[in-house]
């Protein structure tokens, strides 16, 4: 790489040739304000924030949009760019519903910190807001678009577009007129969306935020008839402290059951407990298949398999490949898994009626809103989970209880249905459940370890955009003597983006997997759409890391020997895939429209 | 397959499956279609792969891509300013009383909207306007009145001629 | 009849029967030789921008691309002009010699004309020339082909990254610079994107030689130029004049004797009070004395019965319809400064409001995106700082 020398502020700096000013400004410690710039996204350069001047040019550049050249003379902070930026700021201002103390995203909006930083007076341009007409979209069960409140700078349609190849929303329309909008401007809930929170986690105001259910919640922690039922999900324990003041990577499982028990939970449990329970039925759904395929030579049965999980990556199917819904595993996600069972066999065996008993999640996600809202989703015979709370709400409630909760010290989650292993905690890592999906159905079938150091199956791992392992068969249990030399294969895709270029290939023909992972968040369910804000690859890194210490720390690390998970099918579902379990823990999916 | 179904497929096969085909295949649809309806724009996302959303986007960035039904004569008074100096709200006018409509509206038998747009380019010989894609130009209050005469008496003659479609 | 005080020129729309022949011998001389010639003419871009156009030629034929490409750009769109139509109306021949040209000198083998939705009606006579023009192409021997794409009804597609957007399938929505199209225009490759009226020209320049061009205008702004000439004038229409003309000389000519402004450049263009006729220059900005507005050519006349605050008003609803509307001080600033004229002229605000509306011009100048949103500056600030009372009272 060749370098380029230029002076920024008077003061000389070398950059790798290719960087941007901004980059540069970076390096040497001065904050260039942005807002339409996002360091997972493409460049933009619209919303003309991070103007610098350039000696001896009369027009100022965007820095995050202009490269680096030799001999540049920059300048962050003269006077014209000061002018400049606070004019930017003013007209974005005059043009969004600047109602910030009852706004959702009140102290958390990065316009309302530049227009405090540059002072933006009210004695200030003509407010566009009341002469336009404008729409609040709050029909769905998870994401609001308040459009009064947009400042256009795309990151919302580059996060649908780039990351997730979506395209849920797009630029309309121009000049005054110029929007972002869904197709024909309908309603988030009628469209392609698959409710992924990408966006959501990346708009800088609040035009875009999750439906939160907080005040729901009170509600019924403050009912005295109701047992309120919390789990949380794999992902939130390594990220909620990011939300609370904490640095991205700390695990804060103990403080986080501590802190729910606080807020007047009554059992606190553990959607890890239900991720185990997932890769018992998923595990032999794929075996199940597997024989049918190899064995019967039954031309129904579809394969490769995918994971069912992530809510996001269901809707998506169902929207763009709805040819290929049989390929997905039936199984419900490990939130609804939980949800059916909670009222069913927790409320029997701790002697709660189902009608008086309130099921919350805690979800790094915003689909998962949209899941537990799904009409199918009610096998217990009541709404399977009631509520369903992001991390992010989760860091909030936390805060209105005045709770200390760097000072909590750490609890244990209740049992029955709150003990988990290690195959769990990495279901919030891409390529986690193609992992524990391996620790477990190798064994089952050859009775021995997976063949790899210390369980670890580092192909799957990481954030690669396609993964691809295989493992091969051999000397299996006689039961599965058909699977002998059988080359199992995998691929393991996170974001919609990468998604769909496995999945053109599965309809090419040109994949022959056995097994597919697909998470439609970047990095997996850590990357998720209700994780704290901001989110970006370092930060994502730091969660994974996260995720494998606490796998590795887990006295248990294979599904199939989670104790509670053994009582359970002893107890109660008797055997996986069993009547019980379709009943309760299998799901069916629906077709729906291309845009 | 629907009408539009058949119109989309042979635009795509005929332009090419790529997103550069995008702006001629709803051309194409105008001009059959007068505008583009959610069904079409649908079929186009689905031939060239793209996204609906993005087909929209992209159609309502331009002015002479409609979204909604317009008539089969469309025409376009251009306002812009030499056209104004010479008196295009006299022609808006003269053209919403032979019409019977408002400006933006259309007429109840779908034969004729009235729209304006920017400059056409014939500032010399203001006012102007397009009856879809032919310029009219150095309008007069009369020669509105003769233009829309004339254009309803073809329609008139087509229809005892369909024939001369 | 007018006065005649500036020459009526009769270059471009000269009809030329010698296409053919100059074609052929202009495409077996070197890429150099032809680059130089229209160095040393002085060509510069006629859409309004006025790069050289030799230059760019030159830069696109040194970039690297697996594939380049020559675009016309006949998105015609700035108010008060129609002189690219007259053009491809009378001598589109001309224009693709030119188009031919500049492929072989940068080597490319696909070009396009990007012709606007609203010159739609031109588009068949122009195919029948483009096949003449093909079937000319096979007898020399030279592998080049344009396409016309039609626009569809958005000012912005004029501006070049815009236009290789909307042909790419998108949003007309302008880029970021850099990279320049001579490097990275149409499909990323290197693109040479000329105004209809630059590529007539260089067929009188590769037909009457570089000497001939630049013996008319002055310094730094050579050669004829055809202008379109509208508003309050007993004669509208298009005239090819030399460049380097005086404003006053102008008026004389066109006007109806009773001028109070000139409007050079459209919309997004300078206006000229009366009083400032005498020493205005048409021209591009270079050594010449008194101002130099540099032009794509439009002149718009306004007497003393016109308003300029219905003019301004009028240009600003034109660009609050017609920006993109994805950078902030063109999407939003143009509202405000409609806006803000609006609450002066009923009283709403007071009248030193138009002096935060001229520093926020200024801030739009420095900070737009494309050159429409930062030439929107042009037209507000010449027309408010010199008609400020017509704006308020």
């Amino acid at each position: 790489m060749s370098k380029i020398n230029l002076v920024i502020d008077h003061i000389q700096v070398s950059v790798e040739s290719g960087s941007t000013i901004l980059e540069a400004a970076k390096k040497m410690n001065i904050k260039i304000p942005t807002l339409c710039h996002h360091e997972d996204l493409c460049v933009a350069g619209n919303c003309r924030v991070c103007m610098v001047e350039q000696v001896g040019s009369d027009r100022l550049l965007p820095s995050c949009a202009t490269p680096a050249a030799e001999g540049m003379e920059i300048l962050t902070n003269s006077l014209k760019v000061r002018n400049a930026r606070k004019s930017v700021i003013e007209l974005l201002v005059s043009e969004h519903r600047a109602e910030c103390t009852r706004c959702y995203k009140n102290g958390t909006c990065e316009l309302q910190h530049l227009s405090s930083e540059y002072l933006i007076g009210e004695d200030s341009l003509i407010d566009l807001v009341p002469l336009k007409e404008f729409t609040i979209d709050y029909f769905s069960p998870s994401i609001i678009k308040d459009d009064s409140k947009c400042i256009r700078c795309q990151r919302c349609v580059r996060s649908c577009d780039q990351l997730q190849n979506i395209g849920a929303l797009s630029v309309a329309y121009k000049g005054q007129k110029m929007k972002i909008a869904s197709f024909f401007e309908k309603p988030m809930y009628e469209v392609v969306c698959t409710n992924c929170g990408q966006c959501v986690n990346r708009c800088p105001t609040g035009a875009l935020i999750e439906r939160n259910y907080i005040d729901e919640v009170w509600s019924a922690i403050n009912d005295p008839q109701k047992h309120l039922v919390v789990q949380t999900a794999p992902a939130v324990r390594i990220a909620l402290g990011e939300a609370l003041g904490m640095e991205p990577g700390k695990i804060v499982t103990g403080k986080m059951v501590a802190a729910l028990r606080r807020l007047g939970f009554d059992s606190v449990l553990d959607t890890d407990f239900s991720a185990d329970l997932t890769i018992i039925e998923e595990g032999n759904e794929l075996l199940q298949r597997l024989k049918g395929a190899l064995v019967d030579k039954d031309p129904n049965v579809k394969l490769p398999m995918t994971t069912s999980c992530s809510p996001g990556w269901i809707k998506y199917i169902e929207h763009m490949y709805p040819q290929l819904l049989g390929n997905v595993s039936t199984a419900k996600s490990p939130q609804q898994m939980f949800g059916a069972l909670a009222k069913t066999y927790y409320a029997n065996k701790i002697n709660v009626e189902p009608e008086n008993m309130v099921s919350v999640s805690v979800m790094p996600c915003t689909a998962k809103k949209y899941e537990a809202n799904r009409p199918e989703m009610h096998s217990s015979g009541y709404k399977d989970v009631d509520l369903v709370l992001t991390t992010r709400e989760l860091a909030r409630m936390i805060q209105q209880a005045g709770i200390d909760f760097l000072a909590l010290e750490n609890e244990e989650y209740d049992s029955i249905m709150g003990m988990s292993t290690g195959a769990a905690v990495i279901f919030g890592a891409t390529g986690g459940v193609m992992e524990a999906a391996l620790r477990t159905a190798y064994e089952v079938v050859t009775g021995r370890d997976v063949p790899f150091d210390g369980l670890n199956i580092l192909p799957v791992r990481g954030m690669e955009e396609v993964k691809e392992a295989s493992i091969k068969i051999e000397n299996p249990l006689p039961a599965w003597a058909f699977l002998d030399g059988v080359e199992l294969k995998t691929c393991v895709a996170h974001g919609l983006a990468n998604a769909k270029k496995v999945m053109d290939r599965v309809v090419k023909g040109e994949a022959n997997y056995h097994f597919i992972e697909i998470m439609a968040c970047p990095g997996g369910c850590l990357g998720g759409g209700g994780q704290p804000i901001p989110t970006n690859k370092e930060i994502r890194e730091k969660r994974t890391r996260a995720i494998y210490e606490e796998d590795a720390g887990k006295p248990i690390r294979k599904s199939h020997e989670n104790p509670e998970v053994i009582k359970i099918y002893d107890e109660f579902l008797v055997k996986p895939l069993g009547h019980k379990s379709h009943e309760l823990l299998h799901t069916s999916y629906t077709e729906r429209n291309r845009y | 397959m629907s009408e539009i179904t058949n119109l989309v497929k042979s635009l795509a096969e005929k332009h090419g499956r790529y997103q550069e085909s995008l702006l001629p295949i709803l051309q194409g649809v105008i001009e059959q279609q007068k505008f583009l309806s959610e069904e079409a724009m649908v079929e186009i996302a689905r031939e060239l792969d793209i996204s609906a959303a993005r087909v929209f986007g992209t159609a309502s960035f331009y002015s002479f891509l409609n979204t909604r039904p317009l008539g089969q004569y469309v025409i376009r008074v251009c306002r812009t300013i030499t056209c104004m100096m010479h008196g295009k709200n006299q022609i808006i006018q003269e053209l919403e009383k032979c019409l019977k409509i408002k400006l933006g509206e259309t007429t109840l038998d779908g034969k004729f909207t009235l729209l304006e747009t920017n400059c056409l380019g014939q500032c010399h010989k203001g006012p102007a306007m397009l009856v879809n894609d032919e310029p009219y130009t150095q309008l007069t209050p009369e020669k509105v009145r003769d233009i829309i005469q004339s254009l309803k008496m073809n329609e008139a003659s087509k229809l005892s001629n369909p024939d001369l479609n | 009849m007018p006065k005649k005080n500036l020459k009526r020129l009769d270059l471009i729309f000269k009809n030329e029967l010698d296409g053919e022949q100059i074609l052929e011998k202009t495409i077996k001389r070197s890429k150099q030789d032809i680059i130089n010639d229209l160095i040393i003419s002085g060509l510069k871009g006629r859409g309004g921008a006025g790069y050289p156009t030799g230059l760019k030629w030159k830069l696109a034929g040194e970039s690297e691309g697996d594939m380049k490409y020559v675009i016309c750009n006949a998105d015609e769109g700035e108010p008060g002009t129609f002189k690219d139509r007259e053009i491809l109306t009378q001598v589109p021949m001309k224009v693709l010699i030119g188009m031919a040209v500049c492929a072989k000198v940068i080597g490319a083998h696909q070009g396009f004309i990007y012709l606007r939705g609203e010159y739609k009606f031109l588009l068949d006579n122009l195919n029948e020339v483009i096949d003449d023009f093909h079937v000319l192409l096979n007898k020399i021997g030279f592998d080049f082909r344009v396409k016309v794409f039609l626009g569809s009804g958005a000012y912005i597609c004029g501006e070049e990254s815009a236009l290789f957007e909307s042909m790419e399938g998108h949003r007309g929505e302008p880029r970021n610079k850099p990279p320049y199209p001579t490097q990275s225009g149409y499909r990323k490759m290197p693109t040479v994107i000329n105004n209809v009226e630059t590529l007539a020209h260089t067929y009188s320049i590769f037909k009457y030689g570089p000497d001939k061009f630049k013996d008319l205008g002055v310094q730094d702004s050579r050669g004829s130029k055809v202008f379109s000439v509208s508003g309050d004038t007993p004669t509208p229409g298009i005239y090819e004049l030399e460049f380097g003309m005086s404003l006053q000389k102008f008026v004389e000519d066109f006007g109806d004797g009773d001028a109070k402004a000139v409007q050079v450049g459209g919309a997004s263009g300078f206006c000229v009070p009366r009083k400032k006729f005498g020493r205005t220059v048409i021209g591009y900005q270079g050594k010449l004395t008194g101002e130099s507005l540099p032009t794509g050519g439009s002149m718009m006349i306004f007497n003393s019965s016109r308003s300029m605050y219905n003019v301004l008003h009028n240009y600003l609803e034109f660009f609050v319809e017609e920006s993109c509307g994805q950078c902030t001080p063109c999407r939003v600033g143009t509202q405000q400064l409609l806006l803000g004229i609006e609450a002066v002229k009923r009283g709403e605000r007071p009248s030193e409001y138009l002096d935060k509306l001229l520093k926020l011009a200024e801030n739009m100048r420095v900070t737009a995106k494309c050159g429409l949103g930062q030439s929107v500056a042009n037209s507000f600030s010449s027309i408010v700082e010199n008609f400020k009372e017509e704006m308020i009272y």
